[in-house]
């Protein structure tokens, strides 16, 4: 039976069809070796780490938005130095717990940390990351960065709806020669279920709980604001809204030159947000009490220059790991940031943790991660 | 190879060529069976993929039915710490915006196929209508991206100061609610972007529908001294009125639908229904967009599904709703019926 | 007797003309008036996206993978890209085949039967639904079981949303053809199939390539059904199983990456972010204006 050309067409098609599936895929391939900064073969300095197997050459994180930039930076420097990829999507604390309970992740990030009985209901680990602190973001002109002054009180009601205008005689007192527009305040807030709106939340709790009735928690009923998703998209809001005011992670507001605001700590002074106060905030905690789950709060921490909107981030991993390499790959990850990771959180604004405690995860946490019983890490 | 293949290939003039010209299921080959077999299962996959969708929303919705039973549909706010799961401001904020679209979109559309099927020359018509075809099928993030950047600082920089101080700002809908936080995103944002993406889709069929009236009935009217307008008016939309309804539903139905451009710029505000236009709400789109992935209370997971339901529901009907609408333009125009 | 009737009605009648002729005018105005608005309205957004865009397309846009550090301006939209390809390369590959199969059913065997107006009634209806539900769909039927994102995934929300676009558009189309080809065919006493695939497919070629690619480029376009399926990745595959590989974790791609990186307070990021959207208008535009251009002759008959 001679082949029409009919026929002849419809082979050509299917096979260009396949041939720029078969190119895309090819592409990829290559793509992810011309694109990988540095040589693969592993560096000196990360002692025991031989040949990474097929199975374990991505790391997939999801989660909290507060430490994204860090954990992406950190990503991208791990794949120059150890070949293996991070691709972690910033989701929202929410989003991290949710993937890691469905475990189609290898980790979970989350600012909002659990608590012991959540952790074996669900048979998860958790261990801290890093610190960093929420900011106050405003878009106002005429109004410099670290200008303006802002007590938890006037945070509170600017957020509960019941101070509604810039040149409210509440922020004026506070804040003389600052240019104040009578115009309104526009609340940004999170639309999405986050850790960094746990912090904030907890904070005005503690802070000014007598105007704060809210409650405290990833979500909550704003009682005004229009919300963005991730600390991105609240970022984003505040610098398309004019007279607008949000709460952000530090780095957010830094790498994107957005107005801060100053705050007044729990000692009564008045801080700027900085390593040095998220530091501060810090040194506070007790880790060692806070074992096993390293529950910990640093919102409203005592501290002539503490940052009062401090907070930890955490990582939460399936205790029984399905695939025992993909469990070492990310704690050998984890390894890293911690030894190795210190520079690029510093150049974001982060605080790593002091040695010890993350000698505390590594001793008493980490251990407990197991495949088939045995330990995955070291 | 088959003997009746051969028979063709012998000529049009060969005896059991025409013997044979009346086939009724008495192929000697195996393709013609295979053929229709093949053809009939992927037309029924069809059927069987939107049972299978509507079958798993039902099933993953049922513990948030049978566990909050109407409350989804009246309680108004989604507050999931609270574990309140409300569908109401959802609703509200999608009838709204979809509203606010439609009064902007339809109006435009048509006067836009008027203009193209009666006051332009032919050629200048079919440039700028297919120039509207083509703008259809431009993704929807492309509009999210031009309103947050775009209409978004316009609206709290220009149009909502300028409304409130004058006239109009104390006409309710318009002066702004408990929720206001300067309009820039807002129902009335989210509305004028749901409209301009719209838009093209009905101006579109629109012009078609119009195109169909018959040029005798038109010129009738003409010759008894009707001006333009009138003609249009009395005989064109007359015509071509259930092609234009049916042609507002799918675009409404599109509307209803749409995510990524609404959930960039309602305000996400889930916690109450909104007063004003200029105030911030939600979709049911958008808000299952923004809060799947992070649901982790099962009850959470179901709710939304239910949500998706609801709104799968929702569009069945406008689509079937159309789609009647539709049939009666083809019978009117006598098509393929 | 008419002589008397017709003087009593002439005044009105010049009266009402000048009405009538007032009313015309005014609604003309305001339909150029209107119809410059909308068209200069979509104009703007094209121009938009132009203007913001161009300046992203440089040679790293093409080559680079989607950055991850804020505090650089390096990285591009590569990896995004081809993702964007594949996912939909994997989805058209599941949906045209068969969506032209059942367009054929419905428009040669079915026609007016009970089933065949059921599948095309439904048909319809599918081609309604939000395309978020149909991400949750996939989520629900192929992410959930495999505890895991991939591409493919998202690929087989892009086909479940193909599926009746093909369908419906094989079935109008070969609907356009005449009988008489399909009459003169059977009669020369070729099988069915073979009159339908040699002789009413290659006579509709243009029209059944134009609603192929049309149908290609509009899921091409969609967000929302990758949201959950496909999410999305900063590197290029690895091949297609593995945590990295399209069938077995996230993919890249180019709407999700722009929604995410326009939703982002950086700038360099939403420069890409309008370059990527500058890439999907070319796309989609060019792939319109292309298979006009070449296939248009197909639909006279």
């Amino acid at each position: 039976m001679k082949m029409s050309t009919r026929s002849w067409r419809l082979i050509v098609l299917v096979a260009a069809a396949v041939a720029i599936v078969a190119g895309a895929v090819a592409l990829g391939a290559c793509g992810s070796s011309s694109t990988s900064t540095v040589s693969t073969s592993p560096s000196p300095s990360i002692s025991g780490f031989t040949a990474v197997p097929m199975s374990a050459d991505t790391i997939l994180g999801a989660g909290a938005s507060f430490p994204a930039p860090l954990y992406m930076k950190w990503g991208s420097d791990y794949n120059g130095v150890a070949g293996v990829k991070l691709n972690y999507q910033s989701i929202g604390s929410g989003g991290g717990i949710s993937a890691i309970e469905s475990k189609t992740v290898d980790f979970g990030a989350s600012d909002a940390p659990l608590k012991q009985a959540d952790l074996e209901a669900n048979g998860l680990v958790q261990f801290p990351m890093i610190v960093g602190g929420d900011v106050l973001v405003v878009n106002l002109k005429g109004v410099a960065d670290g200008q303006l002054k802002l007590t938890a009180d006037l945070v509170a009601g600017i957020y509960m709806g019941t101070v509604t205008t810039w040149n409210d005689p509440a922020i004026v007192k506070l804040n003389p020669g600052v240019k104040l527009p009578a115009t309104k305040i526009n609340v940004v807030h999170r639309s999405d279920s986050s850790g960094t709106t746990w912090i904030f939340t907890n904070y005005l709790t503690d802070a000014a709980g007598k105007i704060w009735t809210a409650g405290a928690d990833k979500e909550i009923p704003w009682p005004v604001g229009v919300g963005g998703k991730g600390n991105e998209g609240v970022a984003a809001s505040v610098q398309q809204l004019s007279g607008a005011i949000g709460y952000v992670e530090y780095a957010y507001a830094k790498q994107t030159g957005m107005t801060t605001t100053q705050l007044q700590n729990k000692d009564g002074a008045w801080v700027k947000p900085s390593i040095a106060s998220f530091s501060s905030a810090a040194s506070h905690a007790d880790w060692k009490a806070s074992l096993p789950s390293m529950y910990m709060v640093l919102v409203n921490q005592p501290g002539k220059t503490s940052w009062p909107i401090t907070g930890a981030s955490f990582i939460l991993m399936q205790k029984d790991q399905a695939d025992a390499a993909r469990g070492k790959a990310a704690l050998d990850f984890f390894d890293w940031a911690y030894k190795n990771g210190g520079g690029g959180a510093t150049a974001l604004d982060y605080v790593p943790l002091p040695a010890a405690v993350y000698d505390l995860a590594q001793k008493q946490v980490w251990p407990t991660v197991t495949a088939s019983g045995t330990p995955v890490w070291p | 190879m088959s003997t009746v293949e051969l028979d063709a290939q012998q000529g049009p003039g060969a005896p059991r060529g025409a013997a044979k010209a009346a086939p009724r299921g008495r192929r000697l080959g195996l393709g013609d069976p295979i053929f229709r077999g093949l053809a009939t299962i992927c037309g029924i996959t069809v059927a069987v993929a939107m049972f299978g969708l509507a079958i798993v929303l039902v099933y993953d919705s049922w513990p948030a039915i049978s566990g909050l039973g109407t409350k989804v549909i009246t309680t108004v706010a989604w507050s999931p710490t609270e574990h309140k799961y409300g569908a109401l401001a959802a609703l509200a904020g999608t009838a709204l915006s979809t509203f606010v679209a439609m009064v902007i979109a339809v109006p435009l559309a048509l006067v836009i196929a008027l203009l193209l099927v009666e006051l332009v020359h032919p050629a200048v018509s079919r440039v700028v209508g297919t120039a509207i075809e083509m703008l259809a099928a431009i993704p929807s993030i492309i509009f999210g991206m031009v309103g947050i950047f775009v209409i978004v600082p316009w609206v709290q920089d220009h149009l909502v100061p300028w409304l409130t101080s004058g006239p109009l700002g104390s006409v309710p809908g318009i002066k702004p609610g408990s929720q206001f936080q300067g309009g820039g995103m807002s129902i009335f944002t989210a509305g004028v972007v749901l409209a301009f993406m719209v838009l093209p889709f009905i101006t579109a069929v629109s012009r078609d529908v119009l195109k169909m009236v018959p040029q005798v009935t038109k010129e009738a009217g003409y010759g008894m001294g009707s001006t333009t307008w009138e003609v249009m008016r009395n005989i064109s939309l007359r015509y071509a009125n259930s092609g234009i309804v049916g042609a507002v539903f799918i675009g409404l139905g599109r509307a209803l639908g749409e995510t990524m451009a609404v959930a960039y710029l309602i305000g996400s505000v889930y916690t109450d229904i909104p007063r004003s236009l200029f105030d911030p709400g939600t979709s049911i789109a958008s808000l299952i967009a923004q809060q799947f992935s992070e649901a982790t209370d099962r009850i959470q997971v179901s709710a939304l599904i239910e949500l998706g339901l609801i709104l799968f529901i929702i569009t069945v009907l406008f689509q079937i709703a159309a789609q009647a609408w539709l049939r009666r333009v083809q019978r009117a125009t006598g098509g393929r019926a | 007797m008419s002589t008397v009737v017709d003087v009593r009605r002439a005044p009105p009648r010049r009266r009402s003309i000048a009405r009538r002729k007032a009313t015309d005018l005014v609604i003309k105005t305001f339909s150029w008036i209107g119809a410059w608005f909308g068209i200069a309205v979509m104009a703007f957004i094209v121009y938009e996206v132009v203007r913001r865009g161009a300046g992203a397309l440089n040679v790293a846009f093409f080559t680079q993978a989607t950055p991850q550090d804020v505090t650089s301006n390096a990285g591009g939209f590569a990896n995004a890209i081809v993702g964007t390809l594949a996912i939909t390369a994997v989805a058209a590959l599941i949906a045209i085949p068969m969506g032209f199969l059942g367009g054929v059913y419905l428009a040669e065997f079915g026609r007016n039967g009970h089933l065949a107006t059921a599948v095309r009634m439904i048909a319809n209806v599918v081609m309604g639904v939000p395309s978020i539900i149909v991400g949750v769909f996939a989520f629900a039927i192929i992410v959930k079981p495999f505890q895991h994102y991939s591409g493919f995934a998202g690929s087989v929300a892009l086909a479940f949303i193909m599926l009746p676009v093909m369908a419906r558009t094989t079935e109008d189309i070969l609907n356009l053809v005449p009988n008489e080809l399909r009459e003169s065919g059977l009669a020369m006493g070729a099988p069915r199939w073979k009159v339908t695939l040699g002789v009413i497919c290659k006579a509709a070629r243009g029209g059944l390539i134009t609603g192929a690619t049309l149908a290609i480029v509009r899921v091409a376009g969609e967000t929302a059904p990758l949201l959950f399926t496909a999410l999305s990745s900063p590197y290029w595959m690895t091949g297609l199983f593995g945590p990295g590989g399209f069938f077995g974790g996230p993919v890249a791609n180019l709407t999700k990456t722009i929604y995410d990186f326009s939703g982002s307070p950086y700038p360099h990021w939403q420069q890409l972010a309008w370059g990527g959207a500058l890439v999907i208008i070319i796309a989609v535009l060019g792939m319109n204006i292309l298979v006009r251009l070449l296939f248009q002759r197909g639909k006279q008959w």
